[in-house]
């Protein structure tokens, strides 16, 4: 009876083998400490206000800014899959794609709930769909996110019952079915907020007059960043669903997906990232002889700030662009697993560097001939509460993986093991 | 006839008494910092900075610089940015005008304020027992989480135009309306006035060869001048001309 009591194997799909439930919790344990430190950091923000952080009048921004627009990236894996499969009929990427579903949003509504506490007032957040500022960018990032998490929601219900005991229930399946049915108009949906939002986190930046170090010049109302950003994210967004398919793949000791797919999504973010690098590299070019010093600036000034030197844009360009493209398109590396992961790793954290440099080095440079450069280091509960969407997402994805079928050829990736 | 309110600080004539910043503070009812504030969580809508010339010995000059919201004219970048219309651009005065009634506390404007000039409220504003009874009646304390910044005393703009309503006028009387900072300098370092007048001595003065606005080239037309004879001061203006050492005050 207690054993019974005990276990979940009644959750969980026939065929597939998991950890016992013992072994599941305490895989859960460390990250369930994580979150609940995490949650007491955010209580005392909420409760105490934004002086709990390092954050000041010159670093208005910090670790969370840099932590939402690196996972909102990170997380573009969701939409650009269900544009690959619904919209381009790229059906050989179906088996990945319940992943990158709830990949997407573990990453959105992680980073929506740390906006909510990086604002000073949480409870005004509505007041931008009462009286928008169509000219801002946050306004359409706010509202790109929150249709989009809506979305993402939609689409992540149907996988919800997809469980097997709730497809014993007759209306969840029903419900189940009709969504089904709604999922290619969501992916549309999906691509068109997500398009504009990637964009619009860019343009955040870049449309800023008063920080030459980010401003951009562009086409109409967008910045080149708003451009870039929705390269490097659906650059990377597939980079990261190789990883954590990887990292599933490790843990569990079996395979999850066929492993040409896993390749085949390598080489899909290998070109965009090249065409990524070679868009970069035009932008950077023309910001450095051009918008620029046209603003009183000496660009290279911006680099004479340890340890932000122009060692940075080097990493980012070459060895976090140009190198891990190679890696992923150049079929001898990308069918070597390891080259394959370092390919994507490389090119994740490349755009962590990107993120990082636009929000965090623009406001550590000086504006102002008497400024000064600044230095900043976020307080404990900045970093408890970036813990916390970690352990969200681990949890979130570790719960899903157990009880959703997330991988949709892992049956048949089984036996194939178990065949040879 | 329009109206642009701005006004021109002569560096020569500061000296860094910083009576500016203490009256900014009495009339805006700006609270006390908390036992924790630093110089960067502060605030201070009128700052006086400390520059050098960047020299050391008998060659060292060093002056005061008050810098406070440049009321940018074109391309307003705390403007633009806001997502919920938090902060405006006052079409009948020119003065960037802060809603903390309306704000979020994002903080996206402070970002794209190139002098610095938004303070977050990150502590609940509190006054010492007794010291509330000094509070600025026409000006409503801010609460945490919002930004604010210089307004140019707009509670004394609406007190002239109250009184000029009061004697049936449509204009006000210019000496009715003078912000803190201009009032309290014992050197008269600032004439505050109508730019778009001519005959306007905040005007006058903001055409003199000898004046000079701070990151002009970024093309928001700020209506915060600078007065100097001394071109070390002048080239304080630019990044690529005058990157030079400081002191906040």
């Amino acid at each position: 009876m207690a054993s019974a009591v005990l276990t979940d194997r009644r959750w969980i799909a026939r065929g597939v083998e998991r950890a016992s439930t013992s072994r599941f919790a305490l895989w859960l344990a460390p990250w369930v400490a994580m979150l609940a430190v995490g949650i007491y950091a955010t209580g005392l923000c909420l409760y105490y206000g934004l002086n709990q952080t390092n954050m000041d009048n010159r670093f208005a921004f910090g670790l969370w800014i840099f932590l939402d627009l690196s996972v909102i990236a990170l997380g573009a894996g969701a939409f650009f899959t269900g544009f690959l499969v619904y919209i381009l009929g790229r059906t050989d990427l179906k088996p990945i794609l319940n992943a990158a579903v709830v990949l997407g949003f573990i990453c959105y509504s992680g980073a929506v709930a740390v906006l909510m506490v990086d604002v000073g007032q949480p409870l005004r957040a509505w007041f931008t769909f009462w009286h928008p500022n169509t000219h801002s960018m946050l306004t359409e990032v706010t509202f790109c996110i929150s249709c989009y998490l809506l979305v993402l929601a939609l689409e992540y219900v149907p996988v919800l019952l997809r469980n097997r005991r709730l497809r014993k229930e007759p209306s969840a399946a029903v419900f189940e079915y009709r969504l089904h049915h709604l999922v290619p108009v969501l992916a549309g949906v999906g691509t068109f907020l997500s398009f504009f939002h990637q964009g619009s986190l860019g343009g955040l930046y870049g449309v800023l007059r008063g920080r030459p170090f980010a401003f951009r010049e562009g086409f109409s109302v967008w910045p080149s960043t708003f451009f870039l950003f929705v390269l490097s994210a659906i650059a990377a967004g597939p980079s990261f669903l190789i990883l954590v398919t990887a990292t599933v793949e490790k843990l569990t000791g079996r395979p999850q997906v066929p492993r040409e797919l896993l390749q085949r999504l390598g080489f899909l973010s290998g070109v965009l990232l090249g065409a990524y690098v070679a868009a970069k590299s035009i932008d950077t070019m023309i910001w450095l002889n051009v918008t620029t010093p046209s603003m009183g600036f000496a660009p290279w000034e911006y680099y004479a700030y340890p340890p932000f030197g122009s060692a940075l844009l080097f990493i980012e360009i070459i060895l976090f662009g140009l190198v891990p493209a190679g890696l992923l398109i150049y079929p001898k590396t990308a069918r070597n697993r390891r080259w394959l992961l370092t390919g994507a790793a490389l090119a994740c954290c490349g755009i962590l560097l990107n993120r990082f440099v636009l929000t965090v080095q623009t406001l550590a440079l000086p504006t102002l001939a008497f400024d000064e450069f600044l230095h900043y280091t976020p307080s404990w509960q900045e970093v408890a509460t970036f813990g916390a969407l970690i352990a969200y997402g681990v949890i979130v994805f570790s719960l899903s993986y157990r009880y959703l079928p997330l991988f949709g050829q892992e049956k048949q990736e089984a036996a194939n093991v178990s065949g040879r | 006839m329009k109206t642009r309110y701005g006004m021109v600080i002569d560096v020569d004539r500061c000296t860094g008494c910083g009576a500016c910043m203490v009256a900014c503070a009495a009339e805006n009812n700006v609270p006390p910092g908390s036992p924790r504030v630093t110089p960067r969580t502060g605030i201070t809508p009128m700052l006086v900075h400390k520059v050098s010339n960047g020299a050391d010995g008998e060659g060292r000059r060093e002056a005061f610089l008050p810098v406070t919201c440049m009321q940018c004219e074109h391309e307003t970048p705390c403007v633009s940015v806001c997502p919920q219309q938090a902060v405006q651009l006052d079409p009948a005065t020119g003065i960037v005008m802060q809603m903390p009634q309306r704000c979020l506390g994002c903080r996206y404007c402070m970002t794209a304020c190139p002098y610095h000039a938004r303070y977050f409220n990150w502590w609940d504003p509190a006054w010492p027992q007794g010291m509330e009874k000094s509070l600025n009646p026409g000006v409503a304390v801010r609460m945490r989480g919002v930004v604010e910044k210089c307004n140019l005393c707009h509670a004394r703009l609406h007190a002239a135009q109250e009184k000029a309503a009061a004697a049936g006028k449509r204009e006000i009387n210019p000496h009715d309306y003078v912000p803190a900072c201009v009032e309290a300098c014992p050197t008269r370092a600032i004439t505050f006035g109508n730019l778009a007048d001519e005959k306007d001595p905040a005007s006058q003065a903001a055409r003199s060869p000898e004046a000079f606005r701070l990151l002009a080239r970024l093309g928001t037309e700020p209506k915060v001048y600078y007065r100097s004879t001394r071109p070390w001061v002048r080239a304080l203006a630019e990044p690529d001309t005058g990157r030079k050492e400081v002191q906040h005050g």
